[in-house]
């Protein structure tokens, strides 16, 4: 029997191709790569760097402009995009790095699993920030942006000396917290390393990195001439009992500000997020209640909310979660425009938890917080706050739910806990 | 010489090696001392009917392979020789050839029309040889000429016009040739032979017949004979040119066709219905052509809305529509016995078939309800050919209508369909399961509000599907390719590919065990489950399918491993081994780029030294080359296990290098330049121990004028990657990979725009050539980027003339204004001058900025910033 005309295929003939599909794949995959190499090396090494620092003070009116728009962009932005950050200037830098930063929820109940998915460390208490090192310099970035130091280190590229391994372009991103009292960074986590990115990694794998590969560059050496600040990595341990037990009462060289718990398979995700949290109580932590802008503990919670155009002020969080609202004449009394942050007092007897959610009522309104401040208090953060003040969330239940294979009653139990 | 020219020629063809071995020793010596006197004694020697038939052959054949090879560097090497032989010498050969189309001997009338053609291929262009028509016309018209030599004169008309292109003939020329061949065509000619010769030379003229067509009375004359041929009493084969002729016409001068619609419409029924097959086929193949020109004529008044004269568009087979079904209905009961244990079979059955899918691509919806009745009517019936040609059809539609319109009837017949996968013919569910792979694959919308497959039906779908993959083995063929559709519609599908999930362990084990039935007695059936098996696993939901997902990956590593083990004795063994590798490396590829990308990243890093191995020993398997799919799996595997793989580099150095060699094979050097980017950018600077290597190789490879054109873009791309990453060490490159780069910018502004496919080519070129620069600056910024000084005036030049030549597309714009952007960051204030001197960048930055590309607009917003600091410092 003839076969076919050349060019045509006959209909019943399974046309299968995987091996051209599995070629074209790959190509498109490695142009991607490429892309994405050169688009690093591009972007982070001429621009992240030479980035001004920022005007610590500034018009009042370009702050509101600022608020509003970083809540736009919070959303769906989940990596350093340095393409953006190169035409950035001034105060848009501050609004940029804001939103680099995985930022821990506050636990205000115990996840499911805790002892097999999540990692616990104490974590150190002061300044969180990046740190950026590339083109032989090293600088650290505040959460609101401002350089807190620039400074030759041990870091990949991170000091001008002959010693260079890799393109110097390469650069490495850690998250930190720079502890004032013995002049430490404490490494948290490892955001690039090398110019290559570990936000698609999981929190396991980049702790992983974060420990075999500090330790190969001498960046935990005590400060030298090319070596400005010593880097230390957080013991990090398993959230078992012995794990829990050991990051809550163990020593450490730092003060102590409560327990970071991170999730083993979280991917390194910009903004907040439920899969880091922090908890503290008395025993880790000086800092477990709110101060005010004195540095004081008000006799009433605190907090700081950010106005909306329908009088209502709302967390940080994305999508924003409306507290409580502020009424029409006391926004006019106090000058307030949509998007200035304000701090309020809560008031024991306005506040209503409905299905769970907190309102706050009607608010009294103590003042405008710090300048500094970028942003409003998140949801997690006041919910735990009103909780402290009240029926905290224990290091027994934290231990408790490691022992009995927490369940969905352990967690309704908290909320209602909570209500009394 | 004339004697011994004849003897060689036939002790070239001994059954005796030694003998062969000589005899062809000498002709290659005679045919070096001297090629003209060579290729003449051939000539002579093929237009002699006293010398035996078997050296004529060889001689027709050596002269053809004198002028004329599928590889273009050769056929340009082999003109540029005839065209240096000496015009008297060529004279003689070209008459020698001439008159052998009046020989006595069939065999040698055809070689030397062939042969006749290539001397015209090379020498029409280059006006030369203007007499050749007119010297073959006055053979064919002049009335006492032998048939044969009108015939062997006819076939050479036509091998000419297939040879050249139609702007190489005069129009004179061509109707001259078209009045021959009509002629021939006509009862006023008595040889039936003539007849067919002149028939099939006008399918080869049709693409000539341009100016002829667009005359009225040209063309109905040229329409009429073709017609009256295509029922000619004389035979099938001249009947079944002149549809041929027919199906070209189709294609060619749609524009034209209307006129002559309802004629054709009856001649092709009757064909279809009464003729012989090989005249039917040709016959619904008009339909099937027609069908697709009215396609690519519906998308292109889509796309060419604008402009003023859009292509003509006469729905024919729409309004034909409600006698072509049900005549193409008619003949998928003309089904044959063993028809579904050739895949290439081609009968009135899978030609109506085929038609009857393009027909429904072509008018959607409209063809439904012409169809279902014939379904239904069909489906139960006691006799298979009824109840397949029912499936058949209903399969055939699927591609066209409406996923609204084809729901709910694929909705309602699932429980149906399903059913029939046990009907007692196979030939029923060969064209069942193939039915339900065309619904998972066209109908199934998994993502949208009502999806035709449901966690109601699919336990049913799933249980019916794994338990025919245990069918014959092509019923177990079409159940592969259903699985691959199903599994592929949850492709991207996020969430909604969890669906699979309770089934994935089964198919893996299903698919399995199939590609170990078939085995290597069946290997169409092995290849379709192990490439579904890979649809599986890419379509499959990650956090749920982790650890049958790694211990497939073991299970398929210990497979390739025993292929390694294989005996290998004959070269037939070694195709095989080598088949079942590929397959099997392409599993691990895709397990790799699913897993690493995840969670599943830890479990490539645990088992990359034993994967690594395998490869290894895969490539170990073959001496001169390597594996092309384990070249890809391992570009896959140095991207996740990155740096580390520097400890695999010391092995596989030498295959990498292998392949790269490898310009016979075009696409292993392909995929391993690819490789190189990967291992790039998995070993940044641990890769400098290599670069000697690999930079030699590549820099040969781009001057190697066999390689196929469409390794070299990415052969730029991998020095960019090379620059990228070994930064400052790339210095002792550069002064020979630069002016490589700006050769070739000089030679994309010379090539030939005016063909696709060099266009796309230039622009795969630019794109390469931008990358490599963008590659080096950023490796040189740091440490010495004054090194790429003397490069910018060139690298700004290429960016302006790739800005100004229209034909580039966003790609190479993109890569265009992140390489200026790279100038400007890595030289800074020293390109001032340059850039105060090349105003065009402006214009090009401010074109980019209005783009509704995002990426390109930022990018140029980078470039811009850093071009303003240079100017305003």
């Amino acid at each position: 029997m003839a076969p076919p005309p050349d060019h045509r295929r006959p209909i019943k003939r399974v046309a299968i191709s995987d091996q051209q599909r599995r070629r074209e794949l790959a190509l498109r995959v490695q142009a991607d790569r490429r892309s994405d190499a050169q688009n690093r090396a591009r972007q982070l090494a001429s621009s992240v760097l030479s980035l001004g620092p920022v005007t610590e003070v500034e018009p009042e009116l370009e702050q509101e402009q600022e608020m509003s728009d970083a809540s736009d962009q919070s959303g769906g932005r989940t990596e350093l995009d340095p393409v953006r950050a190169a035409s950035l200037r001034g105060p848009e830098v501050r609004r940029w790095f804001a939103t680099q930063l995985m930022l821990p929820e506050w636990m205000v109940d115990v996840p499911p699993l805790l002892d097999s998915d999540w990692y616990v460390f104490p974590r150190p208490s002061g300044k969180r920030c990046f740190v950026v090192s590339s083109n032989g310099t090293t600088v650290s970035r505040l959460r609101n942006g401002s350089i807190l130091h620039r400074f030759p280190s041990s870091l990949p590229n991170g000091a001008r000396t002959k010693d260079v391994s890799g393109p110097s372009s390469s650069y490495s991103i850690l998250d930190c917290i720079f502890h004032e009292a013995d002049e430490t960074y404490y490494v948290i986590d490892m955001v690039c390393w090398r110019g290559y990115s570990l936000y698609d990694c999981t929190a396991e794998f980049r702790f992983f990195w974060l420990n075999s590969k500090l330790s190969e560059t001498g960046a935990s050496d005590p400060p030298s001439q090319y070596h400005r600040y010593r880097f230390n990595v957080v013991q990090i341990y398993e959230c078992n009992l012995i794990g829990l037990q050991a990051a809550y009462l163990g020593q450490v060289s730092y003060v102590k500000d409560g327990l970071l718990f991170y999730n083993k398979h979280a991917h390194y995700q910009a903004g907040n997020t439920p899969l880091a949290l922090v908890w503290k109580d008395n025993v880790c932590s000086q800092y477990v209640l709110d101060t005010d802008n004195q540095g004081q503990i008000p006799s009433q919670q605190q907090v700081v909310l950010e106005l909306q155009n329908d009088g209502s002020l709302t967390t940080s969080d994305d999508p924003p979660v409306a507290l409580g609202c502020l009424s029409r004449d006391m926004i006019a009394q106090y000058g307030l425009r949509v998007g200035n942050l304000v701090r309020v007092e809560v008031r024991d007897d306005s506040v209503k938890l409905v299905d769970g959610k907190l309102d706050l009522g009607d608010l009294q309104l103590v003042g405008k917080p710090n300048r500094s401040r970028a942003f409003a208090d998140t949801y997690s953060k006041v919910l735990f706050q009103y909780a402290a003040r009240r029926a905290p969330l224990r290091i027994e239940d934290l231990v408790a739910s490691i022992q009995s294979n927490p369940s969905v009653e352990n967690s309704q139990a908290l909320d209602i806990e909570m209500e009394g | 010489m004339a004697m011994e020219i004849t003897q060689a020629l036939l002790a070239a063809q001994s059954p005796d090696g030694q003998t062969r071995t000589v005899a062809e020793a000498n002709l290659k010596q005679f045919q070096e001392q001297n090629l003209p006197q060579f290729l003449l004694s051939l000539s002579i020697e093929l237009s002699n009917d006293q010398k035996p038939p078997e050296s004529r052959r060889l001689a027709g054949i050596i002269l053809k392979n004198s002028l004329d090879a599928k590889d273009s560097a050769r056929k340009e090497h082999l003109t540029q020789q005839w065209v240096s032989v000496d015009p008297s010498i060529k004279f003689q050969i070209k008459e020698s050839l001439l008159r052998t189309l009046g020989s006595s001997v069939a065999e040698a009338r055809h070689t030397s029309s062939q042969v006749i053609a290539k001397v015209a291929s090379i020498e029409i262009p280059r006006k030369e040889w203007q007499d050749l028509i007119g010297k073959l016309l006055g053979s064919v018209t002049q009335a006492f000429a032998p048939g044969s030599l009108k015939q062997a004169t006819l076939e050479t008309l036509g091998y000419v016009c297939e040879e050249v292109a139609p702007r190489d003939l005069e129009q004179d020329q061509v109707n001259a040739v078209l009045t021959a061949v009509v002629q021939g065509m006509t009862s006023a000619e008595p040889n039936s032979d003539v007849h067919l010769a002149a028939i099939r030379a006008l399918y080869n003229a049709l693409d000539f017949a341009q100016t002829n067509f667009e005359n009225q009375i040209e063309r109905n004359f040229i329409m009429k004979v073709v017609c009256e041929t295509a029922v000619s009493k004389e035979s099938a084969e001249i009947r079944q040119a002149a549809f041929e002729c027919l199906v070209a016409i189709a294609s060619i001068y749609y524009d034209y066709l209307e006129q002559y619609m309802q004629t054709l419409f009856n001649l092709t029924a009757e064909a279809v219905r009464g003729d012989e097959e090989p005249v039917a086929l040709q016959a619904i193949e008009f339909w099937s052509t027609l069908a697709e020109e009215e396609m690519e004529r519906q998308d292109d008044c889509v796309a060419l809305d604008e402009l003023n004269s859009p292509l003509l568009h006469f729905h024919f087979v729409d309004k034909a529509l409600e006698s072509l079904v049900p005549m193409l209905l008619e003949t998928l009961l003309k089904q044959e016995e063993d028809q579904d244990q050739d895949d290439t079979v081609w009968n009135l059955s899978m030609a109506g078939g085929t038609c009857l899918g393009l027909v429904s691509k072509t008018v959607g919806d409209k063809v439904v309800p012409l169809v279902m009745p014939f379904v239904e009517r069909n489906i139960t019936k006691a006799d298979w050919r009824s109840r397949e040609a029912a499936t058949f059809a209903f399969g055939s539609i699927l591609e066209g209508p409406s996923v609204e319109k084809l729901s709910p009837l694929a909705r309602s017949g699932f429980e149906f369909l399903l059913s029939a996968m046990k009907d007692q013919s196979s030939h029923v569910r060969d064209t069942t399961a193939w039915t339900l792979g065309r619904v998972f694959e066209l109908v199934h919308r998994p993502v949208s509000g009502d999806p035709v497959i449901n966690e109601k039906n699919l336990p049913g779908i799933m249980t019916v599907l794994l338990d025919s993959i245990r069918d014959v083995p092509n019923v177990a063929e079409k159940v592969c390719g259903s699985l691959y559709f199903l599994a592929q519609g949850y492709e991207d599908a996020g969430p909604a590919s969890k669906a699979l999930t309770p089934y994935y362990e089964s198919m893996i084990t299903a698919l399995l065990s199939t590609a170990d039935r078939a085995g290597i007695s069946n290997v169409r059936l092995r290849a379709s489950a192990y490439e579904t098996l890979n649809e599986v696993v890419r379509c499959s939901y990650v956090p749920d399918t982790l650890n049958t997902t790694a211990q497939l990956l073991q299970e398929i590593t210990r497979r390739v491993m025993h292929t390694v083990d294989l005996q290998v004795v004959s070269s037939d063994d070694r195709e095989k081994q080598s088949d079942l590798q590929a397959l099997l490396c392409g599993g691990l590829q895709v397990i790799i780029q699913k897993l690493g990308g995840s969670e599943g990243k830890s479990v490539i890093l645990q088992m990359a030294d034993e994967m690594m191995m395998v490869f290894l020993r895969v490539f170990g398997c073959r001496s001169a080359t390597v594996h092309e799919e384990a070249m890809l799996a391992i570009g896959a595997l140095a991207y996740v296990t990155g740096v580390d793989f520097a400890k695999y580099m010391p092995e596989f150095y030498k295959f990498l290098e292998m392949g790269l060699t490898n310009f016979e094979e075009y696409q292993v050097c392909s995929i391993s330049v690819g490789v190189v980017g990967d291992i790039c950018r998995a070993l940044d600077d641990k890769i400098l121990p290599y670069c000697d290597g690999i930079m030699t190789v590549l820099l040969k490879d781009l001057s190697n004028a066999m390689l196929n054109r469409s390794v070299k873009p990415p052969i730029f791309s991998s020095f960019g990657d090379i620059a990228l990453a070994i930064g400052e060490n790339f210095d002792k490159y550069l002064p020979y990979a630069a002016p490589m780069m700006q050769s070739a910018s000089e030679m994309c502004m010379h090539l030939d725009t005016s063909d696709d496919d060099m266009v796309e080519y230039i622009n795969q070129l630019r794109r390469g050539i931008f990358e490599a620069y963008s590659g080096m600056l950023q490796g040189f910024k740091n440490s010495k980027p004054e090194i790429m000084l003397p490069y910018a005036g060139s690298l700004v030049q290429f960016i302006e003339a790739v800005f100004k030549d229209h034909s580039s597309d966003d790609l190479v714009t993109k890569a265009a204004v992140a390489a200026l952007g790279d100038l400007a960051d890595a030289l800074g204030g020293r390109i001032k001058e340059l850039l105060v001197g090349s105003p065009f960048y402006d214009e090009l930055l401010s074109e980019c900025l209005l783009s509704d590309d995002d990426v390109l607009k930022e990018t140029a917003g980078w470039a811009e910033a850093l071009i303003q600091h240079i100017l305003q410092s």
